[in-house]
């Protein structure tokens, strides 16, 4: 029942949407400023976070409701003038345990990613092309989990629209870089805290893909938003991924050396 | 006053407690394995069985202080093989102490060391000895005594190793399969007359260049492959004996990440006095991601071996094309399947594997591994296994 009504306001969002492109006439190139204007305060709101480090659970079901859970710890680095910096070390399923992720994010190069095998002891340049692979077997992709930066899309403003009780701008946004595996996502940013509340994600033949809400969001050393739990549906598999995020600890002075090929090795 | 004074500086002093025992941590993990190898065809040797089963562990003991600074990891491997003598062996893979510094690491003890960026063939990795019993592909490494101290800078990470002792290789023994019951492996001889104590060393540097991994790395002492070569004692059967020359080898590794192609090269120079070659390993791997609108990955994998020292020289992969696929379903079990062809363009024989892989519940993984040998001609390493094609049963359990 509940799951009609999700689908039935999903769809009348649809038509909302589709009919206020065609009945207000937006000035061509305002949308778009203004498209930018929101996701670069939203991402300017969130400076100075500096380091960050916390447990991450996710929770994979299938069509057929089976269930399996991942767990992983995250520790990021905010680079200047550069894209973010991450270690993502794998605490289960147990054959995975021991797993790590190093990832160096770029605003137009291209982002770094290395895996480390333990059982190999191998560091493993990995392509960052892999932007639509699922990620450990979700429903997140590469590209879905991978610092935002605004050099990575294009945007139009699209209309105004309440999401999760809060007022929000309805942002377009075009991934610039083909092998990304999305033709548009649409973001819904509050406008109190410009924090995302949600995004439709539209595959490259354009129809909707993915779902991904963010909620139990908290406040970390009073500036920084981050939602304690993300879900991912799929529209298209049936298949669902709910992350949640645990133990946030901002500025506990992470530097370079956590980092690098070495620090991955060393990852435990 | 006092006493309020005193409970706090007591609760000071517990807290201070907790949090020191909370970053002082301990940890055990490791995989426990059940396998059985069944061969299809006839043993080429009357010593060997058709049916082999066999059982493993690896517990890893873990420990760290000084805020994750420090730490010290023991693993020992052990497996207990119905049939063969040789198998049934055990090995300390991890006996180590690293320290973390600013930009430098120090790593003292026994470790297992991984250099290389290709799949089929491992040519300039070198510090470890493989443990060859465990599977024939060379990818088991027995545990090396060193001391490894690594420097970060802007322009790559250096790696110096000092090796003071020398691993042998393990062989199968008479009733192992795939096995060479003429090799006697009990006694290995050297071009050093430290033998095993001969001290080797090893440096390399590697950097991340954008789209590009290299890596340059010289290694001075005992070569990790032995030249198999007839046994001097007068034995009434001829066997033959392991014997380790010393080398210097030059290795060189490139990664190009271009487009959505990976391209790899491994290039050695293997310099020795019986004789001086070069070798290379190089080819490409193409990953296709969400395939017929699935979350399942495709990747192929082509690679070329070449060895100066050609068909009658010392390696398997003289003038090799290798061929793989790799799928991963990206399922909640994680199911993959990998399958892989060597074929030896001199001596026209090839080997091939598959690999299927999944996981059941949380801990439990099997896999189901096949391989197939053809080879006709005498002279190919690969004819001394072409009865022993076999399919390979696998359970782990993983805690």
């Amino acid at each position: 029942m509940k799951l009609l009504k999700t689908k039935i306001l999903t769809l009348s969002s649809a038509l909302v949407l589709s009919g206020s492109l065609f009945t207000t006439p937006i000035l061509a190139g305002e949308a778009e400023d203004r498209g930018m204007q929101i996701s670069r305060e939203a991402k300017n709101r969130d400076l100075g976070w500096t380091d960050s480090q916390a447990k991450m659970e996710m929770l994979l079901k299938n069509q057929h409701g089976e269930t399996s859970t991942r767990q992983m710890r995250i520790k990021s680095m905010e680079q200047e003038n550069d894209g973010d910096k991450s270690l993502t070390i794998f605490d289960s399923p147990n054959d995975v345990k021991g797993t790590a992720f190093l990832s160096f994010s770029h605003p137009t190069a291209n982002d770094e990613q290395w895996l480390y095998l333990p059982a190999l002891k191998r560091v493993k340049r990995i392509s960052s092309r892999n932007k639509s692979g699922s990620f450990m077997g979700s429903e997140f992709s590469f590209e879905d989990l991978t610092s935002f930066e605004i050099e990575k899309y294009d945007y139009k403003y699209v209309k105004d629209e309440v999401v999760n009780g809060e007022d929000c701008f309805v942002v377009e946004q075009f991934p610039k870089d083909k092998y990304s595996g999305y033709k548009r996502r649409i973001v819904w940013i509050d406008k109190s805290e410009y924090r995302t509340q949600k995004i439709d994600f539209y595959d490259r033949k354009n129809s909707l893909l993915k779902t991904l809400t963010f909620s139990d969001f908290n406040k970390y050393v009073d500036k920084h938003w981050r939602a304690s739990k993300l879900e991912m549906n799929n529209h298209q598999s049936g298949k669902s991924t709910v992350l949640t995020w645990q133990d946030y600890q901002f500025k506990q002075g992470l530097d370079e050396k956590d980092f690098n090929k070495n620090a991955l090795k060393r990852a435990r | 006053m006092n006493k309020k004074f005193l409970l706090s500086a007591v609760s000071c002093l517990t807290a201070g407690f907790i949090n020191s025992v909370a970053a002082n941590e301990f940890e055990v993990r490791g995989n426990i394995e059940l396998q059985g190898r069944f061969f299809i065809e006839d043993p080429s040797f009357p010593s060997q069985e058709d049916y082999y089963l066999s059982a493993a562990a690896a517990p890893e003991f873990f420990w760290s202080w000084n805020d994750g600074n420090d730490s010290f990891e023991f693993v020992p491997s052990a497996r207990v093989d119905q049939h063969d003598d040789e198998r049934t062996h055990m090995d300390i893979r991890e006996l180590s102490w690293v320290h973390v510094g600013d930009d430098w690491e120090s790593r003292i003890g026994v470790r297992r060391v991984f250099w290389g960026v290709t799949e089929f063939q491992h040519l300039v990795d070198i510090i470890n000895q493989s443990d060859s019993v465990e599977d024939i592909d060379n990818e088991d490494k027995l545990g090396q005594p060193m001391v490894n101290f690594s420097l970060v800078r802007d322009w790559g990470i250096v790696d110096f190793f000092v090796l003071p002792y020398f691993r042998e290789r393990t062989f199968a023994g008479p009733e192992g399969r795939p096995g060479l019951p003429i090799i006697n492996a009990d006694t290995a001889y050297y071009e050093s007359d430290d033998e095993e104590e001969h001290l080797d060393w090893a440096i390399r540097w590697a950097h991340s260049i954008g789209d590009y991994e290299v890596a340059l790395s010289w290694f001075e002492g005992t070569s990790r492959e032995p030249i198999l070569i007839q046994s001097p004692l007068q034995n009434t059967v001829p066997e033959l004996v392991p014997y380790y020359q010393q080398i210097s080898q030059l290795g060189f590794e490139l990664q190009g990440n271009i487009e959505d192609m990976l391209w790899k090269l491994e290039v050695i120079h293997n310099d020795n006095p019986l004789e001086d070659y070069w070798a290379m390993q190089g080819g490409f791997e193409y990953s296709m991601y969400g395939i017929m609108e699935s979350n399942a990955d495709l990747g192929w994998l082509v690679e070329y071996g070449w060895d100066e020292r050609g068909d009658d020289g010392g390696s398997n992969f003289q003038n090799d094309l290798f061929v793989g696929t790799r799928l991963a379903l990206n399922d909640v079990d994680s199911t993959e399947l990998l399958a892989g062809l060597s074929y030896d363009l001199d001596y026209e024989s090839s080997s091939f594997l598959i690999e299927a892989s999944r996981r059941f519940g949380d801990s439990l993984k099997v896999s189901l591994d096949m391989r197939l040998f053809s080879a006709d001609e005498p002279q190919d390493p690969v004819y001394l296994f072409r009865n022993d094609d076999h399919i390979q049963l696998t359970a782990q359990y993983y805690y």
